[in-house]
């Protein structure tokens, strides 16, 4: 787990621009329906706030609608009355009147620019709203989640849920609702003006619509095709780059790097095809888009002429209605960007639905009957003594229900005693361990901890009681004495210290520039893996916990260091019940009782002197030591 | 930026071809309004007589003259020249498509292969200085995003000032006295736009930060999953986590809702400008200084000055990462790599090669350092024999062998082989000699054979199995499918550790080497496979030299020369049982590593001591195998 984990981020959210967008094909979602189904009632919470955003956009965009058609009024009255001038009729421009139709036009347009902020600070607040839900759900389930399933999932994938997914639903529910609203207002508004003007334009004005599609069908299709490639392209060339640029001793050493540069040149060069071939047919679309435009433009120019001179409309009327042509094609535009959005909205917040439906802890119960009778209500919640009895009655367990992997195992530890496990890498040390701590419950069998079947206790309660240093050490982006402090988020400053003494981390920490109250930066990095370990060790003898459990904690220090750590976890062991995941030879020897693993199963147990003696596995791995190579 | 494309080539005639084809582009789009201003008072209004007045076209109209044909013509005479004019800036806009995606993507390639070319000239020095992680962004997303840019340049930027130009142009010719609201209009939103950034800009800077903290927590959370669990924590996480998600809320609602201001407020400007102009044009067309259609024209040419203008504020807000990504490039390409082959090389007297690498007062210092990583390094590691480097972690023991194959150069001193300077030699004819394995078993995507045969296609299967079984690799290769074809992933995540150390091993053996370097690379392996590995090796190192860095004692055991390194100084070279008795480091080393009782030696112990042959240890988890990668 203490490996870098590199948040996946899809590549195509680098980039964007114009042309691109909602050029790329989005990835789908399995259930598109459900899912949109299963968002909609996120939003359900807010509907009275959806409802003012609706009618706030049809709104604003009706008056935007409206405000050429009252233009045109002003237009033909100018027109008019310049034409009644010119002819040296009484009359002449009516001031007044256009003075009028201005004000009223201003005052459209600024109730049409207020209505439309309004909805967009709604809805900018509506999704910023469900976006924090999401993330808090999310995090929720996780802290409610089995262990299980963090050992069989990628971290980086959970983490790409939590930020990457939830940040595409937030942006993409705010953009695509407000434009799926407006383009469908627009849609029809434009519509019922341009028939209220001249159904016969309209009539032209509409057969540009299926040209539009087809057209734009064509574009988005075939750029696709290319998009994807490209992608494909993009993320072998990227791969390439990570493998190189993190192997370069390795193709220094080996003379490699003219072969390495043919082989990225031959990505490279495919990338260049695909680039510019989808950037180009995408490219296409506004040229064309433009040239319907002016077709439009050319066509209601000529037939609007005709038209004035029969007096079928007003002249102000060419104007207003070339305004609409040109809105009439936009919100086609925009509808095609958004059923892309849409679909990637749906993938976003699949991936998040599933995680949140995902089997919890508590759900996880396959305990025997016994226990059931007492899960529901007596439940054992004290703290436990300073050390306490550990008992394995018949335990059975399997990670897999088909497969058990530990047979009838039974044990007996004292209070105070101290266990070591052994056996080699996957053989399922750690087994016990997540037993124990209740991180898997037993198939069959029970656990006891002072006497209780660890099934009764609080689960939360039941962990409390343990002390742990593992391996990975971890530890968070902040200063050393609040790292150590999480082992008791009450302690005292003098506290602290007095536990780092224990842990013989004192006079490192000391050397520190800050001492103290140094921050730990990402990953800790700035300090060593051996002083990590020390810190981790301060932490657990903080916590004060009667059950210890020390997994593997030296394994990745140096000898001088790791001599220091065992001083350390000595003083941490004393007077407290300890499991031991063991490296060390001296530190097995002494320990009470030796659970050898092999395949996941016990396959023996005893003190070193009886395992010895009784000449099995242990026996034979302690004796293999000493044979030599010849 | 600009700096950055003076390492590209190619790229002038088209950028010379997009601009002239964006001139014609304009030229014919800003026509368009001005056909559309004639249709509408010449068309309409004069029904389609050119030299006349409106007052004289509806004087003959009341005498009965018959414009209509005369009309009809006139505009589908000026509509097919209005839609030729159409035609042409389509024609153009494509070809202007054409050649910028073609350039941008020109670019891309160019700075991704000069780029890499670079990268993959760095020597360690280098590759430090930025970090593996940089040099990865700076090749991908930075590359990306100048190319992205570079293209947006190309389709719009440039257009937009001709365009605003040519319509400045257009608008000074109709004399209608209004430019003034032009003035007044961009006025308006540059002022807008700078209060805007002004309020925006900072709480937008802090949004990466707050993504990062919220990236942060969620990964460390999810990395300590147990160690939560164990100290009882979830709510205390919960706390952390959603005061870094509120701090995102927060800022990320600021920012939309700013963004939500922006566009009515565009939209109102827009519509104003209108407005204004309508009012102001009444008052021309009612003292005859103005036709209705000029009007017409003119809102249109003020729209489209007003776009472009728009269209070079958002630029502006784009260009800063553009640059910033340039420079990052531009970083790259200037460097040069500080290791380089010499030009009067002396890979001729290498010809029969013995492979007595020699350090000759050699001290080291990582470049920007305060101290000398090694100091004053001197011993040679002669073949057939095993030369041993041993020290605590930090003393220098991997600096110490990346000296060799040169991934760094030394500071003082020199490294010589078969008494001729390293640095003499070519880095190509150096490292043919060198078998190196890695303390980590690095592989690359493609399959088994690909690894193991990585130093040429010049080793034959035969070689190759050969390798393969010294290495201790045959038996997983043989239970896998495709046995020498079966796939490896990119950094070779489908096999174990301790495999892809066998491999990582086996792709050294293959190479043949003279020289064999190991950096700690028996660590991942269990003992049985350690043991039968080393035996195996044995045969195949009579003649080479072969230099292992270790850190525990039981691996070194039975090494010919054994040196002791400490805070990057020598403090004792000597076999196991000599510096057992005189050099206080190796004793403290071996005191950390061996129980007193073991050092007394009882009767196993001794054994296993007195014998160098034999390469055990005292370490269970070795002892009892296992693939060494981390476990759980």
């Amino acid at each position: 787990m203490s490996e870098k984990i590199k948040t996946s981020s899809r590549p195509h959210r680098a980039m964007g621009g114009p042309g691109r967008h909602g050029m790329l094909p989005a990835e789908k979602a399995k259930d598109f329906k459900g899912t949109i189904k299963k968002l909609f009632a996120y939003l359900g919470n807010y509907k009275y706030a959806m409802l003012v955003v609706a009618i706030f956009a049809v709104g604003g965009t009706v008056f935007n609608i409206y405000g050429p058609k009252v233009l045109s009024r002003a237009i033909t009255e100018l027109f008019n009355g310049y034409m009644a001038k010119i002819m040296g009729n009484t009359g002449g421009i009516n001031y007044s009147f256009i003075a009028n139709t201005l004000l009223f036009l201003l005052f459209l347009y600024v109730l049409s620019a207020i209505l439309n902020f309004v909805q967009g600070w709604i809805m900018a607040g509506i999704s910023q709203k469900i976006s924090y839900r999401f993330r808090r759900e999310l995090l929720e389930k996780i802290n409610r989640m089995p262990m299980k399933y963090f050992e069989t999932n990628a971290v980086g994938d959970i983490l790409s849920r939590i930020t990457n997914d939830v940040d595409t639903i937030g942006q993409n529910l705010n953009q695509s609702i407000m434009i799926l609203v407006t383009s469908v207002a627009t849609i029809i508004g434009v519509l019922i003006m341009m028939l209220s003007i001249s159904p016969l334009m309209t009539l032209i004005a509409i057969v540009i619509l299926p040209v539009t599609g087809i057209l734009l069908g064509f574009v988005v299709k075939h750029s696709q095709k290319y998009f994807t490639d490209y992608q494909k392209y993009l993320g072998k060339l990227n791969g390439q780059i990570e493998e190189v640029y993190s192997g370069h001793n390795i193709i220094k050493a080996f003379n490699r790097e003219a072969d390495t540069v043919s082989e990225f040149a031959e990505t490279n060069d495919k990338l260049y095809e695909m680039g510019w071939k989808s950037q180009f047919i995408s490219g296409l679309m506004m040229p064309v888009m433009f040239f319907i435009g002016n077709l439009g433009y050319v066509a209601v120019a000529v037939i609007g002429s005709i038209l004035t001179i029969n007096g079928a409309i007003q002249i102000g009327d060419i104007q207003a209605f070339i305004q609409y042509v040109r809105n009439f094609t936009q919100p086609i535009q925009q509808i095609a960007q958004i059923s892309n959005m849409l679909q990637s909205t749906a993938a976003a917040a699949e991936r998040v639905f599933e995680f949140l439906a995902e089997e919890e802890e508590g759900l996880l119960f396959t305990a025997n009957a016994e226990s059931q009778c007492f899960r529901n209500g007596d439940v054992y919640k004290s703290q436990l003594d300073t050390a306490s009895q550990v008992v394995f009655e018949n335990v059975h367990f399997g990670y897999d229900s088909e497969k058990t992997i530990i047979n009838d195992f039974s044990c007996d530890v004292s209070s105070g005693q101290m266990v070591a496990i052994v056996g080699p890498t996957g053989a399922g040390k750690t087994t016990m361990v997540k037993l124990l701590m209740r991180f898997y419950d037993v198939e069959s069998g029970r656990i006891l901890v002072d006497g209780r079947d660890i099934r009764d206790y609080d689960r939360s309660d039941l962990r409390r009681n343990f002390g742990m240093v593992l391996q990975d050490t971890w530890l968070f982006k902040g200063t050393i004495m609040e790292n150590i402090r999480y082992g008791k988020l009450e302690a005292t400053d003098e506290e602290v210290t007095a536990a780092a003494k224990a842990a013989y981390a004192h006079r490192f920490i000391k050397t520190l520039p800050e001492g103290y109250q140094m921050e730990l930066n990402e990953d800790a990095s700035n300090v060593s893996q051996g002083q990590k370990q020390l810190l981790t060790i301060a932490r657990a003898i903080l916590a004060d916990n009667p059950i210890l459990i020390l997994d593997e904690a030296t394994s990745s220090v140096d000898t001088r260091t790791e001599a220091r750590i065992q001083k350390a976890m000595a003083n941490l062991m004393a007077g407290r019940t300890s499991f031991v995941i063991a490296h060390r030879l001296s530190t097995i020897r002494y320990a009470d009782m030796i659970l050898v693993m092999r395949d996941g199963d016990i396959v023996e147990q005893g003190n070193h002197v009886e395992l010895l003696s009784a000449g099995g596995f242990y026996a034979e791995l302690y004796q293999s030591q000493f044979e030599q190579t010849g | 930026m600009l700096k950055i494309f003076k390492h590209l080539k190619g790229l002038s005639w088209p950028v010379t071809a997009i601009i002239s084809l964006l001139i014609i582009q304009a030229y014919c789009e800003l026509a368009l309004p001005q056909y559309m201003s004639e249709i509408v008072d010449i068309g309409i209004t004069q029904r389609g007589v050119p030299d006349s007045t409106p007052l004289l076209i509806s004087q003959q109209v009341a005498a009965g003259v018959d414009f209509s044909k005369i009309q009809l013509d006139y505009l589908l005479n000026k509509g097919s020249v209005m839609l030729a004019f159409s035609v042409a800036v389509m024609l153009t806009a494509i070809a202007v498509a054409f050649l910028s995606a073609r350039a941008g993507a020109s670019i891309g390639r160019q700075l991704r292969d000069k780029v890499f070319k670079k990268i993959v000239s760095f020597s360690n020095a280098e590759i430090d200085r930025f970090s593996t992680a940089s040099l990865i962004t700076r090749s991908t997303n930075d590359i990306q995003q100048v190319q992205m840019t570079a293209i947006i340049c190309l389709q719009m930027v440039f257009k937009a000032p001709i365009i605003g130009f040519g319509g400045v142009i257009k608008v000074a010719a109709t004399q209608t006295g209004m430019g003034w609201i032009i003035g007044v209009a961009l006025g308006t939103i540059l002022m807008i736009v700078i209060i805007l950034m002004l309020v925006a800009m900072p709480v937008f800077k802090k949004m990466p930060v707050l993504m990062d903290r919220l990236n942060l927590v969620s990964r460390e959370i999810l990395t300590g999953t147990n160690v939560i669990r164990a100290f009882g924590r979830e709510k205390y996480e919960e706390k952390r986590f959603d005061t870094a998600s509120i701090d995102l809320k927060n800022n990320q609602l600021f920012v939309s809702r700013v963004m939500a201001l922006m566009m009515p407020l565009m939209m109102f400007i827009m519509n104003g400008i209108t407005l204004a102009i309508v009012w102001f044009g009444t008052r021309g067309v009612d003292y005859g200084d103005l036709m209705v259609g000029d009007m017409m024209a003119f809102i249109t040419y003020t729209m489209l000055i007003v776009m472009s203008f728009l269209m070079l504020t958002m630029i502006s807000v784009m260009l800063p990462r553009a640059i910033v990504s340039a420079k990052r490039i531009e970083e790259i390409l200037k460097t040069e790599a500080t290791i380089y082959d010499e030009k009067n090389s002396h890979d001729e007297k290498l010809d029969k090669v013995e492979g007595i690498i020699s350090f000759e007062d050699v001290s080291f210092r990582y470049p920007g350092a305060d101290e000398d990583a090694l100091e004053n390094l001197q011993f040679a590691a002669r073949p057939g024999e095993t030369t041993a480097i041993i020290g605590s972690t930090g003393c220098g023991k991997s600096t110490l062998l990346n000296l060799i194959p040169r991934f760094y150069d030394v500071s003082a001193g020199r490294i010589t082989l078969d008494g001729i300077d390293i640095r003499d030699i070519t880095q190509a004819k150096l490292r043919s000699l060198i078998g190196y394995v890695p303390q980590k078993g690095v592989l690359f995507s493609g399959d088994i054979a690909s690894n193991i045969k990585f130093a040429g296609n010049w080793i034959s299967d035969g070689q190759m199995r050969n390798a393969a079984e010294i290495a201790q690799a045959n038996e997983f290769i043989n239970e896998k499918e495709n046995h020498y074809e079966a796939e490896i992933s990119q950094g070779g995540t489908n096999i174990s550790g301790g495999q892809r150390q066998r491999l990582s091993i086996a792709r050294a053996i293959a190479k043949q080497p003279k020289i064999f370097l190991f950096d700690d690379s028996f660590s991942a392996l269990d003992y049985k496979t350690d043991i039968a590995l080393r035996k195996a090796l044995k045969q195949k190192t009579k003649d080479t030299t072969t230099i292992i860095v270790a850190q525990r004692i039981n691996t070194i055991l039975h090494a010919n020369k054994i040196v002791v390194l400490d805070e990057g100084k020598i403090v004792g070279i000597g076999t196991h049982e000599e510096l057992l008795k005189n050099c206080e480091a190796y004793q403290e080393i071996a005191n950390s590593q061996f129980s007193e009782q073991e050092l007394r030696g009882d009767k196993v112990e001794r054994k296993a001591l007195s014998t160098p042959e034999c390469s055990s240890g005292f370490e269970f988890e070795s002892a009892i195998g296992g693939d060494g990668c981390k476990n759980e």
